[in-house]
């Protein structure tokens, strides 16, 4: 944790200053030391797993939508923490489940990195499939054919910024799914 | 979607960031305050304040509501980050139970004890118990959305917090048209009036602040 934090402190900075590479290793480190103990959270709460993905995404696009919150003086890395405790706890109790989670949990962030999910695992994502039609196609091409704004804006015949509306709409749609689970 | 996917997702996303917490809350209460003003406008009427400001007791009141509020603001923008912890500035809630404390004692010793039950039950009970919660809503209301937009994970004690606020600037805006003045009465009613915000802050935050 102490060891990376500045790191991610500063990552975070150059993320929100608009540097996507920045950005992009930042969520990506940020998810690989948040799934083993997600899933650790799980196992010992009883469940098996198997959910730890939806967890971790879910807690990506908090800290994503959230990261207004964050105090750009202070370290990032309590905030994260904060985030990824809030969202396991919250989706052990979705699943009637009131066991609290040890906060030092997330204090260990350096731990391992664990093996990339199974292809069976990966499917238990946030699912696309409830989105509008507008926003899933907008979504789809940006985040699994990884198309730019801009090449998706003249794909779909749209203005940058409508295309920008629709990604951060769905965006907005997949965090809200946690509650109907 | 793969979380792989997402992410590229959320950085293609990056330049929708919200502006600060800090400034909605500040924002939003000013609009709450508005709207409350508006409402005492309609159904209240403030009492001749020039006069009245001169009087300790009407100050006083004016004083420990006002500090009540303002022992609950810094809190508020604390909680409304995830990371954000009460701490040492929970502290600042007891300021003005301190100061009714000392009002009070005040009260005792300058008034003659055949008259301390008058003052404490006052002409204006039921007014005060249904005016301060009227007067808070707006505010509680509005202080309760700005939190929505942050990311509190204590919600209750958010709510809670948000309650005594919305409370104490309700309580002010009502203390200066109720001509009960004395410490007692304040220290009888008004507390009684604000537990109500703060009930209802507790349970609208339970309900109103997931994300």
């Amino acid at each position: 944790m102490d060891r990376c934090d500045p790191d991610w402190t500063d990552l975070m900075r150059q993320a929100i200053a608009g540097n996507a590479a920045a950005y992009d290793s930042l969520l990506r480190d940020a998810a690989a030391r948040l799934r083993p103990i997600v899933r650790r959270g799980l196992l010992r709460a009883g469940h098996s797993g198997t959910d730890a993905e939806d967890i971790v995404q879910e807690i990506l696009i908090a800290v994503h939508l959230k990261r207004h919150t964050w105090d750009d003086t202070r370290p990032v890395g309590p905030w994260i923490r904060a985030i990824a405790h809030h969202k396991t706890i919250d989706a052990l109790r979705r699943h009637g489940n009131r066991h609290d989670l040890p906060i030092d949990d997330f204090a260990d962030l350096i731990a391992a990195e664990e093996p990339r999910p199974s292809v069976a695992d990966a499917d238990v994502g946030r699912q696309l499939a409830t989105l509008a039609p507008g926003q899933r196609q907008v979504i789809q091409a940006i985040a699994i054919e990884g198309l730019s704004i801009g090449e998706a804006a003249s794909r779909f015949t749209m203005k940058p910024g409508a295309v920008r509306v629709a990604l951060h709409r769905a965006i907005r749609s997949l965090a809200g799914q946690a509650g109907r689970l | 979607m793969r979380t792989d996917d997402l992410i590229q997702a959320l950085v293609a996303d990056r330049t929708s960031r919200e502006g600060p917490v800090a400034r909605r809350l500040a924002v939003m209460v000013a609009i709450g305050v508005l709207v409350s003003l508006a409402l005492y406008a309609a159904i209240l009427a403030p009492r001749d304040l020039a006069a009245a400001v001169l009087m300790p007791r009407f100050a006083f009141k004016l004083a420990v509501t006002l500090l009540l509020a303002a022992g609950a603001a810094p809190l508020l923008t604390r909680l409304a980050r995830p990371d954000g912890v009460p701490g040492i500035l929970a502290l600042g809630l007891l300021l003005a139970p301190l100061l009714l404390a000392v009002g009070i004692g005040i009260e005792l010793i300058v008034l003659d004890p055949s008259e301390w039950r008058v003052r404490l039950v006052g002409d204006n009970a039921v007014a005060c118990l249904l005016c301060i919660p009227l007067l808070s809503l707006p505010v509680l209301t509005a202080t309760l959305t700005a939190l929505r937009h942050g990311a509190p994970t204590r919600p209750r004690f958010a709510g809670v917090v948000a309650g005594l606020f919305a409370g104490g600037l309700g309580a002010f805006l009502y203390a200066t048209h109720c001509p009960d003045d004395s410490p007692l009465f304040v220290a009888a009613w008004y507390p009684l009036a604000i537990a109500a915000v703060v009930a209802m802050g507790c349970v609208l935050a339970n309900r109103v602040l997931r994300w």
